[in-house]
């Protein structure tokens, strides 16, 4: 198989608009004659099934949420960045699109990197216009923050509830759709599998997670907006539903899978405080603006923060890297932090955190600026953890976050298999091996309002005044029958362990050997535990109750079976990727002060794995990223 | 999911009707109502109750009051006109009151579900989870409260009614003290009312000013306050004796 | 801590439902309270009864899935917090604790805990948007918009669509819910032109499903955004408005 990327002609500032001329267009009268499938209402999936409606088409949209307004995405807190440039700082969709490959370790398509800072200004107009509540200056225009890494201030916020705000408006937009008709929500309906119909995505198989009834749906084409996989890790950040499948799903028909091992770890979260944890709360990057990172000097300190004299404390970001300080990038950040937590002068009662200390600031600018920038993540941080941030400083840890990886898609966001699209964070897309802090909002927005309504449009054309393919058809049929026995299977197992227990330990194996640091033989090790794990799974799992009715554990355990191919499959991308780049560090490959070292003659390429069944291993496609206005340079915050 | 939800209220017609009756239709038009007729209610009872305090002057000045009243308008409109006039707009009042505070009642019933094994009420007061009650006891109260002292009909009324004789009427009624209990529950039941009314009817006509919002309790205190003191202090009085 | 829960349990909307009692020994205070129900679940599927079902994703208060009615309040004890922020460290060794699915005629159980909320998305389909259809926005700085409005319409745009307002209102009435989304969009200049057919429809939708306000205020109570019922009022004025004027005037009455 050849990955075709697709990329346009032209200079990197035509690409796209050659390219919105060049697609073919449906016209308006037959718009309303094709059936699309799209699978989730994230940032996404909303904005892509809004848009879809307005230009006339028919869309099935689905979600496992009882309403729309729940998906993940509502959690973003930070922010949106846009190239508006309206703090005059020298800032531009150049130096966005600089910025986003050179913050992505230069292991993203440049072309779609520079379309993202295109249309990102479109995205602020559009969500203003739809009501989104951003924050102004008291001149009554919009303001902006700088955030995690980016020397402009070029990031839209709504508080702390930014993704609130942007799902609430995308999420709005569908429901009148809902309400004029082109849109049929189907809502706590999962996607179970795919239905690929010679060499086409055709449809879907859904369960309604009420009834258990499975159900067929065909279209024209399907449309994947079903979100990241850092569940993996059992502790993320993510929604605790959040989940891999769908895509894992594709991938077993035949999407590539992308970047797997291309994992973000997010520095400012609130460590776990005891083993039952469920979720890791992630404090917002923006709090890195005014807070400073550090711990003891001593290993083994004891004494409350409040105690420690200066002398003995160490900054050790604004010690490592004197021009970012406190704002270096995420991975950059992660890993130093791990680094001092491993010479255990981790704080805390599991001694697993670093502080971070707003003492400086609420001096230099007062408490009432600061709890007016971060009030609700200081109430969020009281909540959890029962500690004032006003006077005692929070303790932080890096968690999983975040993932760059996801399904292959060329500029078109058309994956490799014909018909089926995928957007948001279940691509590979725009971030290459590391993404920048509130530019996920940005992309998922981006591929659902502005690229994919233009984009799908040239598969379409082909198929004008043909009716989707029958759910009758023995593709229906087949995927049916194999979800079926998917979820006899699970319930006959009638073992002894919970489906968390296996959660929890797939999620340490990855965390410990395909999380902040990877190495050759930990990455070994793990693909060799990971397999034994999953058979104990399906020999030792014990799922109660029934399919007809609702079942939480049977929707988690589907989950889970998931995510051990998956785990594997980031084990194997990370120990094949002999090099240390973004969010994936290879202890092998590292400077003398530790600094992760590329190698990017080997590997500026995208990793794009072909499944090839359960027993043989997947196949390696390279797409090779060239780099014409982007000069690579190893990344130095010093 | 195919949701299991139903509407409480069937579809309504789409065509629009006139707008007090298109507004009447709404719950929230029936507690502007509710409000509306409610300041004309409080209005009177705080006249009443101020009327009333003549019984402290004496036969002649009550007895005398009851005639202005009766002779409202002086010699431009023929006697009781104008108190007619006050009367059915009285009586328009409490009918809407009444209808609109049944039917947003009924509609909050059939939209509860099953109640709650436990229940802790946290800004929800006494007065304001009992309106549908004390309403129900000024209705009765006030029914009995004309028999007795307008049209003069036992065993409302005492024995010895007389019309005209508002000072006689009144203390020979109280002089019975079950009859002066009655009053007294009746109205403690009316302060509850005003209690939350006073101070519900100001979010409901949406005049809601985080500056006012405070003294929104207060007045609603103060006003309960004086009507129940004015209307109890006379049962206690007749029952005390001070007045006779 | 040692605790003692009684939970609503029921198998489906048709099926009738019974509080069953579970002794929950070790627990600490350090736990969420979501967290507590894991542990006794993972105790129940050890000892072969299903687990309870009921709601929750974000964990972090922000999501709007989580609501369970404990010890009589929608959300807990704790003021202005979701449940799934409520931690262990609010109660006391000992206490026993009622669990209840939110309540009200509009919101069938569909098992245990878990509930049928759509008709608050019937609400938002019947006018709670802003009609732009993709890529015809203006600049976004054209429109200047006073600081302190945007602050307002951003507090009513809190609501995370939890429920717990109708849930915790003695006449299960979805006026915050409502009054927050059509304050929020109402407040803002973007929001005009739709402004009085907005409430309209949103009203007239609300008043399909859910019950009279009379203005307890158990519903600001009871709200993990502490959204205010001033904005109830602010609701009640607008639709007497909305009915009262000329659609064609309707600008002139902002
Ligand atoms: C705590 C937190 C804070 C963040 N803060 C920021 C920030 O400040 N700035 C920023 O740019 N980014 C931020 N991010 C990242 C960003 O929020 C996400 O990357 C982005 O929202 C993903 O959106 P999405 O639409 O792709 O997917 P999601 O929002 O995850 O939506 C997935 C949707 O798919 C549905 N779905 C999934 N699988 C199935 C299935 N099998 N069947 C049916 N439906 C399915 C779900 O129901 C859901 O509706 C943050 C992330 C987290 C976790
Ligand atoms: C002199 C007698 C009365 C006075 C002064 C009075 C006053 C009020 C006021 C001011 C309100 C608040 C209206 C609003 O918030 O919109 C109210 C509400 C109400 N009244 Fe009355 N009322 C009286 C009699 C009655 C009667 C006879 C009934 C019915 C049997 C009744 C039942 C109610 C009910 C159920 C409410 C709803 C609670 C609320 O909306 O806050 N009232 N009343
Ligand atoms: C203890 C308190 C009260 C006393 C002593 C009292 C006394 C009287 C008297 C003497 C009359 C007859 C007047 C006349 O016929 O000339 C009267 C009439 C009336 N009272 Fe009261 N009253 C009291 C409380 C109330 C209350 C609480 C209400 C309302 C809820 C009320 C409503 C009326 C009405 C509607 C009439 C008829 C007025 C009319 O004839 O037009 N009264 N009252
Ligand atoms: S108003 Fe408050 S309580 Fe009601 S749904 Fe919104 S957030 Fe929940
Ligand atoms: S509690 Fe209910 S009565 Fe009104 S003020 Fe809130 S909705
Ligand atoms: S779980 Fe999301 S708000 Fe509680």
């Amino acid at each position: 198989m050849q990955l075709e990327s697709k990329v346009p002609a032209g200079s990197i500032e035509e690409k796209w608009d050659n390219h919105r001329f060049d697609v073919r267009l449906v016209n308006p009268a037959n718009k309303r004659k094709y059936e699309i499938i799209v699978v989730g209402t994230g940032l996404a999936g909303a904005s892509a099934a809004a848009t879809l409606a307005q230009l006339g088409y028919n869309v099935n949209v689905f979600t496992y949420h009882d309403s729309a307004r729940r998906a993940h995405s509502i959690a973003a807190q930070g922010g949106i960045n846009a190239a508006k440039n309206y703090q005059n700082d020298g800032d531009s969709i150049y130096r966005l699109f600089y910025d986003t490959v050179k913050g992505g370790d230069y292991r993203s398509r440049e072309a779609n990197v520079y379309r993202l800072a295109q249309v990102s200004v479109e995205i602020i107009d559009q969500a203003t216009a739809q009501g989104v509540p951003f924050a102004r200056e008291y001149g009554g225009l919009l303001d902006n923050r700088s955030f995690g890494g980016a020397q402009v201030s070029r990031t839209f916020y709504a508080r702390g509830q930014t993704g609130q705000q942007l799902l609430l408006g995308a999420y709005q937009a569908l429901e009148q759709q809902v309400h004029r008709g082109p849109v049929q929500l189907h809502t706590r309906a999962e996607m179970l599998d795919l239905v690929v119909h010679d060499g086409r995505a055709v449809g879907i198989i859904a369960r309604d997670l009420v009834t258990g009834e499975i159900t067929r749906h065909s279209a024209h084409a399907v449309v994947l907006a079903t979100g990241g996989y850092s569940n993996v890790f059992f502790l993320s950040t993510n929604a605790k539903a959040s989940n891999a499948s769908a895509i894992w799903r594709a991938h077993r028909r035949g999407a590539l899978f992308a970047n797997p091992c291309f994992t973000q770890i997010h520095p400012t979260c609130i460590p776990p405080s005891d083993e039952f944890q469920s979720k890791l709360t992630l404090m917002s990057e923006s709090l890195r603006n005014d807070g400073r990172i550090w711990v003891p000097q001593e290993a083994g300190e004891r004494r409350p923060a409040n105690d420690i004299p200066a002398a003995e404390r160490d900054y050790f970001l604004e010690r490592r890297y004197p021009a970012f300080g406190n704002l270096v990038p995420r991975d950059v950040a992660s890993r130093t932090a791990k680094k001092v937590v491993d010479q255990n002068r981790g704080v805390g009662p599991l001694e697993n955190g670093v502080y971070l200390d707003f003492h400086d600031a609420i001096a230099r600018l007062g408490r009432d600026t600061i709890e007016a920038r971060y009030g609700n993540l200081f109430e969020i941080y009281e909540r959890i953890t029962d500690e004032d941030p006003y006077r005692v400083p929070m303790r932080i840890y890096p968690a999983p976050h975040y993932t760059m990886g996801g399904l292959w898609v060329d500029y078109n966001l058309e994956s490799t298999i014909p018909g089926l699209y995928v957007i948001g964070e279940a691509n590979f897309s725009d971030h290459g091996a590391n993404r920048l802090g509130a530019s996920a909002l940005m992309q998922g927005l981006a591929d659902g309002y502005f690229v994919l309504p233009y984009t799908i449009g040239d598969y379409l054309a082909d198929y004008l005044s043909t009716d989707p393919v029958g759910t009758d058809e023995p593709a229906f049929a087949d995927t049916e029958a194999e979800v079926r026995t998917q979820i006899d299977r699970l319930l006959s197992v009638k073992g002894t362990r919970t489906v968390d227990w296996f959660h929890r330990e797939l999620g340490k194996l990855v965390w410990d050997f395909c999380g902040m640091e990877r190495s050759a033989e930990g990455l070994e090790q793990a693909m060799s535990e990971i397999p034994s794990l999953k058979e104990e799974f399906w020999k030792d799992v014990r799922i109660l109750g029934s399919n007809e009715s609702l079942n939480q554990s049977l929707e988690k355990a589907g989950r889970v079976a998931d995510y051990f191919d998956l785990a594997e499959l980031m084990c194997r991308d990370a120990l094949h990727r002999d090099e240390s780049c973004g969010a994936h560090f290879r202890v092998e490959y590292q400077s003398g002060e530790g600094e992760a070292m590329r190698r990017d003659d080997d590997y500026s390429y995208v990793a794009a794995w072909e499944y090839t069944g359960d027993a043989a291993d997947p196949r390696l496609h390279r797409e090779e990223l060239d780099f014409e206005y982007v000069q690579l340079a190893q990344r130095s915050y010093k | 999911m195919t949701t299991t939800a139903k509407p409480a209220a069937g579809q309504k017609p789409k065509r629009r009707l006139p707008f007090p009756i298109e507004f009447y239709r709404s719950d929230i038009g029936k507690k502007w109502v509710m409000a509306v007729t409610g300041i004309v209610l409080l209005g009177y009872v705080l006249v009443h109750m101020i009327g009333n305090l003549h019984l402290y002057e004496g036969p002649a000045q009550i007895n005398e009051y009851g005639e202005a009243l009766r002779d409202l308008g002086g010699h431009l409109a023929p006697r009781t006109f104008v108190l007619w006039v006050l009367r059915l707009g009285l009586i328009a009042a409490f009918g809407l009151h009444i209808h609109a505070a049944y039917a947003v009642s009924r509609k909050s019933l059939a939209s509860s579900g099953p109640s709650y094994r436990a229940r802790d009420y946290v800004i929800a007061n006494y007065a304001s989870r009992t309106m549908r009650w004390t309403g129900i006891i000024i209705t009765l109260f006030l029914v009995w409260h004309l028999a007795d002292l307008t049209w003069g009909v036992e065993p409302a009324a005492s024995g010895e009614f007389f019309r005209g004789d508002v000072y006689g009427n009144v203390v020979a009624s109280f002089e019975r003290w079950p009859v002066a209990i009655l009053y007294i529950v009746a109205n403690l039941a009316l302060g509850l009312h005003i209690y939350h009314g006073a101070w519900s009817l100001f979010q409901t006509l949406g005049v809601n000013n985080p500056r006012f919002n405070s003294w929104r309790r207060n007045f609603a205190a103060g006003f309960a306050a004086v009507i129940v003191i004015g209307n109890v202090s006379f049962p206690v009085m007749v029952l005390t004796g001070v007045v006779s | 801590m040692r605790i003692t829960l009684e939970v609503w349990r029921q198998d489906n909307s048709a099926a009738p439902g019974a509080f069953k009692t579970y002794d929950v020994p070790d627990i600490t205070p350090d736990m969420s309270f979501l967290e507590m129900l894991d542990i006794v679940n993972d105790r129940l599927v050890e000892s072969g009864e299903e687990p309870i079902a009921f709601e929750h994703d974000c964990r972090e208060g922000i999501c709007g899935s989580c609501g369970l009615m404990i010890n009589g309040q929608a959300h807990g004890p704790q003021l202005g917090t979701a449940t799934c922020q409520l931690h262990m460290r609010k109660f006391r060794d000992g206490d026993h604790i009622v669990v209840e699915p939110w309540r009200a005629r509009a919101f069938p159980v569909l098992r245990d805990l878990v509930v049928d909320r759509s008709p608050l998305d019937r609400i938002i389909e019947a006018g709670g948007y802003i009609t732009v259809p993709t890529g015809s926005a203006p600049d976004a700085n054209l429109i200047p918009v006073p600081r302190d409005v945007a602050e307002t319409a951003m507090d009513a745009a809190a609501c995370i669509g939890c429920g717990a307002c109708i849930a915790a209102c003695p006449n299960s009435a979805a006026q915050l819910f409502t009054a927050a989304k059509l304050a929020h969009l109402n407040l803002l200049p973007q929001g005009q032109p739709e402004r009085w057919d907005r409430t309209v429809a949103m009203v007239e939708e609300m008043e399909q499903w859910f019950g009279a306000c009379t203005n307890h205020g158990e519903c600001e109570a009871a709200c993990p955004k502490s959204i205010s019922i001033d904005f109830i009022a602010m609701m009640n004025a607008d639709y007497v408005k909305a009915l009262r004027y000329n659609r064609r005037k309707a600008g002139q009455h902002a």
